[in-house]
């Protein structure tokens, strides 16, 4: 009796959370599936067909091809027609979505973590004070900050460079990166950090020989963070740089296709692809540290 | 003699003195000099890309490192007591500028704006709010970001709570939590094209390519073009946030549901209740906290919401929300007085979080 | 080698609180002195101001003849073993122990010899590739010792640093310490709350109480002849039985009188008090000095006949607990004795070890402790 309803329990357990599952992974499937099928067949028939009427699934690369060339190129379909395309170029915009993320995720880290170890574990006149400010930065939304930004990028002609977006990053993100990270350091043993003072190491010393290797955990799951965030950051990126054709990045470059093409399904999905391929990775390789910076930051409340 | 020598030694001295302020103002002077160079490069340069790529990363991620280092260094060479007072500032400083620069003033300097007109030029008191209080569309912005603001919040929530509790009772618990919880790798662009394409609408009689109308049409509907029907648009964009925050709250409520004592849960198994009842009366209560915390961290999300709306429809067929709103008023119209005037209301909407925010962390004991 | 000297030293923190009120103290070369105290009684702070952690607000420290109050911690040449070992977590225990030595630039061949004779000393030999991680709770706090040892310190600093310890290896460790003390004679400031290390370990002991000393000397002399009613009631264990009281003479005959009992002192003893005839004191005496009647069937007075509330037998030992009214006294006895819980038994003071306080200072009446 009781066994038999355990496995109703069970099956119903398992039946809702399989839905939940497939709504949840089916439509980026369609996305994945999409991008490898034929242009001609994309716009003409559902994606779900490849596996509905498999005989007539065309797969192929021309879409990655498309999307990721910068120059006009020839595509040869399956019937042997021949088709000159333009290429839209996300080599580049891969580039420099890398570009911008690299330094935009360590510069943060390193200024948040030598501001984290300053307030856990030295002692100056305004500690509290600015600690405060810190946590009362968390939640300040960045548009207030859009418009005076602009204009001293304006007059520092810094729009449209690399510079005025890493440092843009870091100055949106720093006040949960200081956050997270002097949660971290100052529970850390302050024997520790007073053996490494009474051995002979300056507060610089004990920064980089001991605080920085012992906080690779804080900053794995911290760079993850920030890493996500800056890669798949639109708003900034439309503030700060603008439409600089050399600068621009993947976010940018796919609102462009979804404008100028927002019917070539077979390019956006490819296009869309290859701007999740790289978060992707990270996200399912390092998810562990990813919780770990998620549930100390939830702590906060 | 011995007075030739000891001018002999003071003159060394000096010389010696004015080389080491001469080396120790030369050192910054070039490493400015030489970071700068490499600035205007990177600027007007016309390398190839990848080159372009690495010489920036090393730049951007050696040149704050190495100005550490020189500001080390520069400290260093004072007295005993001036170097212990200013190192902390060293290791707090540059930090505390950026966010002066980036947060703490801007958000003064807007507050300054928004009583100016489009250029910034002419004093227009409250003009730009009586204007956001009043426009058709700026009230339509309003009651699409509470639809936001509620639809969002509690559907992120509610099923990241469901699919927390559920997984937590499933072998399929670390399979099922990846999958819910990839989409928040996405970036909203990309979500866009994949909730676009499932919205996707061909007129009817066509093969629907859009797997909501082709389900929609199956069951015997007739098609749809769903970002168009009006207020339900904003929904199904809305369902967008949902779809990528869920993985966020589940994660936290699984560990917290994780965190309930076992006794807790056997107790009330032994009183005779059931699974739903010990769901409600005793797990929902003892996570009631991080409930709140999850929350609330959505809530700013759906507040601060632009991407979605911005990629999916340009906030045509009236599904705009404040920061798209601002963000036209900043660069399709020009206008910085209004600009800054509807960031204003968004900080305002903020206070309170960070109210809570900052009287929770005067409770904290940690910081002395 | 040098030895230590406090003067007047004090510490505000910065939140105005006054943890240590002018301790005046002088360790002497090659000296194992011990600071004990209960918890929050500043032996750390007073630890930590010598080894240059924590600011001195006033006084003076010296090491050997110098004044090192403002002498940064790396300079003082100090070492210090910390309760939670604060060994480096990613560094093996051969990095542990020789960074010390590469931060102060020495050459790689002494900094290896160095590091190996210490681990020969402390049996770590084999352990020299292992992360701290890899080791026991005992072999950390060796690691924590020999990180001192390598840098061959004018004085050894230690705070409670066997209390992370279970109850076997604290023992084991405490022999091994005192055995490190006695092979490289340097003087050591060693804190803990625990008085069984102050008393196996230390050549002289220093007691605290909220920032004061209370008394500094040998072990035998603070267990004998204890200073005031604190250090009495700290140092032994059960520890002394003390009850108000008030003195009495009748004729030259010195008699203590409290709620429960009427003792009289010898002779000897009371010639010391004469002048707190009719005075109200406390009275003091060690549960080893009540004893039971069988004992001394002869004695004419100083028994009474109580009951017994709690009997805990220890084996070697019996403690008998006696609660009339609402003092209590303890009484430690032979375990031959047959006694019962509920029983009433008599039992005899041994006025010869009695202990008198005044009542108002609490300073011990009949032995003047030397001050230092
Ligand atoms: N940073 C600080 N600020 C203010 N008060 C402090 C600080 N550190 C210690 N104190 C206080 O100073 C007193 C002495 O502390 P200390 O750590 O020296 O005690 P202790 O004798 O070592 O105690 P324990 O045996 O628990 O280690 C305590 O009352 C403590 O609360
Ligand atoms: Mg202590």
């Amino acid at each position: 009796m009781k066994k038999r309803k355990q496995r109703v329990n069970s099956f119903m357990v398992n039946g809702l959370l399989l839905f939940l599952c497939l709504v949840w992974t089916v439509p980026t499937f369609g996305l994945l599936m999409t991008s490898f099928r034929d242009r001609d067949v994309v716009s003409k028939t559902g994606w779900w067909t490849v596996f509905t009427r498999p005989d007539q699934a065309e797969l192929t690369l021309d879409n990655y091809e498309q999307v990721l060339s910068g120059k006009t190129i020839t595509l040869v379909d399956s019937k042997g027609n021949q088709q000159t395309v333009k290429g839209d170029n996300l080599t580049r915009a891969f580039l420099n979505s890398l570009t911008v993320s690299i330094p935009a995720v360590v510069i943060p880290i390193l200024i948040a973590s030598f501001a984290a170890y300053g307030f856990a574990w030295m002692d100056f006149p305004g500690r509290k004070v600015f600690f405060i400010l810190v946590v009362a930065l968390l939640v300040v939304p960045l548009q207030i900050s859009l418009i005076p930004l602009l204009r001293d990028y304006g007059r520092l002609e810094l729009t449209g460079t690399f510079l005025a977006i890493w440092l843009a990053h870091t100055g949106f993100g720093l006040p949960l990166s200081v956050y997270l990270m002097y949660n971290y350091i100052s529970q850390l043993p302050r024997s520790i950090i007073e053996s490494a003072i009474i051995d002979g190491c300056s507060h610089f010393g004990v920064f980089w020989k001991l605080i920085l290797p012992l906080s690779v955990p804080a900053i794995a799951s911290l760079a993850i963070f920030q890493f996500l965030w800056v890669w798949n950051d639109l708003l900034v990126a439309l503030v700060f740089i603008g439409s600089k054709p050399g600068v621009e990045v993947l976010t940018q470059r796919l609102l462009y296709l979804i404008g100028s093409r927002g019917q070539d399904w077979h390019l956006l999905c490819a296009g869309a692809f290859i701007s999740m391929a790289l978060p992707l990775m990270v996200f399912i390789s390092l998810q562990r540290y990813f919780v770990r910076g998620l549930l100390a930051g939830s702590v906060k409340g | 003699m011995t007075q030739e020598r000891t001018e002999d030694r003071l003159l060394q001295k000096a010389l010696v003195g004015v080389g080491r302020l001469f080396f120790t103002l030369f050192v910054p002077v070039t490493a400015f000099f030489i970071f700068f160079k490499i600035f205007i490069f990177l600027r007007d340069g016309n390398a190839p890309q990848l080159v372009m790529t690495l010489i920036a990363i090393v730049w951007g991620v050696g040149g704050v490192a190495a100005l550490y280092f020189l500001g080390y260094w520069l400290i260093s060479k004072l007295s005993g007591k001036w170097n212990k007072s200013l190192l902390p500032y060293l290791f707090v400083g540059p930090a505390l500028v950026i966010l002066a620069w980036y947060l703490f003033i801007p958000t003064l300097r807007s507050l300054y704006l928004s009583f100016f007109n489009d250029t910034s030029m002419e004093f227009v008191g409250l003009a730009n709010f009586l204007y956001c209080f009043t426009d058709e569309d700026m009230l339509i912005s309003y009651r699409n970001n509470l639809i936001w603001l509620i639809v969002g919040t509690s559907f992120a929530s509610g099923f990241g709570l469901l699919i927390a509790i559920l997984a937590d009772r499933s072998k399929f618990e670390k399979i099922s939590k990846i999958l819910i919880f990839l989409p928040m790798a996405i970036s909203f662009v990309g979500a866009g094209v994949i909730w676009r394409f499932v919205y996707e609408y061909k007129p009817a009689g066509e093969d629907q390519i859009g797997l909501l109308n082709a389900i929609y049409t199956a069951f015997g509907g007739t098609p749809q073009a769903w970002l168009m029907i009006q207020p339900w648009n904003t929904v199904f964009l809305v369902f967008i946030m949902v779809w990528m925050w869920t993985g966020y709250a589940m994660v936290i409520y699984s560990a917290a549901i994780k965190g309930v004592p076992v006794s807790l849960i056997e107790a009330g198994r032994v009183d005779g209740a059931g699974e739903i009842r010990i769901i409600a009366a005793i797990t929902i209560p003892y996570i009631k906290g991080t409930i709140i915390a999850v929350s609330t961290t959505i809530l700013i999300i759906t507040l601060k919401i632009f991407d979605i709306v911005y990629t999916m429809t340009g906030g045509l067929f009236d599904t705009d929300v404040v920061a798209s709103m601002q963000y036209k008023q900043m660069f399709a119209q020009h206008d910085f007085g209004m600009g800054s005037a509807i960031a204003v209301l968004l900080f305002i909407a903020i206070i309170p979080v960070m109210y809570l925010n900052l009287r929770q962390f005067g409770q904290q004991e940690g910081f002395k | 080698m040098a030895g230590v000297r406090l003067e007047k030293i004090e510490k505000t923190y910065p939140n105005g609180f006054k943890a240590v009120h002018g301790i005046d103290l002088d360790i002497r070369d090659g000296e194992f002195m011990v600071l004990v105290g209960p918890s929050g009684c500043a032996k750390s702070t007073t630890l930590r101001m010598v080894a240059g952690l924590e600011e001195i607000s006033g006084g003076k420290v010296l090491i050997g003849d110098r004044l090192v109050n403002d002498v940064e911690p790396k300079d003082r040449d100090i070492a210090m073993v910390f309760q939670n070992y604060a060994l480096y977590p990613h560094m093996t225990v051969y990095k542990n122990m020789s960074w010390v030595l590469k931060l102060k630039k020495k050459p790689a061949d002494e900094i290896d010899r160095r590091v190996r004779q210490a681990a020969d000393i402390l049996g770590l030999t084999d352990m020299l590739d292992r992360k701290p991680k890899q080791l026991s709770g005992g072999q950390m706090q060796r690691v924590a010792v020999g990180r001192a040892i390598v840098r061959s310190p004018k004085v050894f600093l230690f705070d409670e640093p066997l209390s992370n310890l279970d109850a076997k290896l604290r023992v084991q460790m405490r022999v091994e310490i005192s055995r490190l003390h006695t092979k490289l004679k340097n003087t050591m400031i060693y804190v803990t709350h625990d008085q069984v290390e102050a008393m196996t370990m230390g050549d002289r002991i220093c007691v605290m109480e909220l920032g004061r000393i209370k008394q500094v000397d040998t072990p035998t002399n603070l267990y004998r002849y204890p200073a005031n009613t604190f250090v009495a009631g700290f140092i032994g264990s059960p520890s002394m039985n003390i009850v108000s009281a008030r003195l009495n003479f009748d004729g030259d005959t010195c008699y203590v009188d409290s709620q429960n009992l009427h003792l009289r002192i010898p002779d000897d003893i009371g010639k010391k008090v004469r002048q707190y005839d009719g005075k109200a004191i406390y009275f003091g005496i060690r549960p080893e000095h009540i004893h039971a009647r069988e004992t001394n069937p002869e004695a004419a007075d100083n028994f009474f006949n109580m009951e017994v509330s709690v009997v805990e037998n220890m084996g070697n030992e019996v403690y008998l607990y006696f609660t009339p009214g609402n003092s209590q006294y303890i009484a430690r006895i032979d375990p031959d004795i047959p006694v019962r819980s509920g029983d009433s038994h008599e039992m005899w003071l041994d006025t010869n070890y009695i202990h008198l306080f005044d009542g108002e200072t609490k300073e011990n009446l009949i032995y003047k402790p030397k001050t230092q």
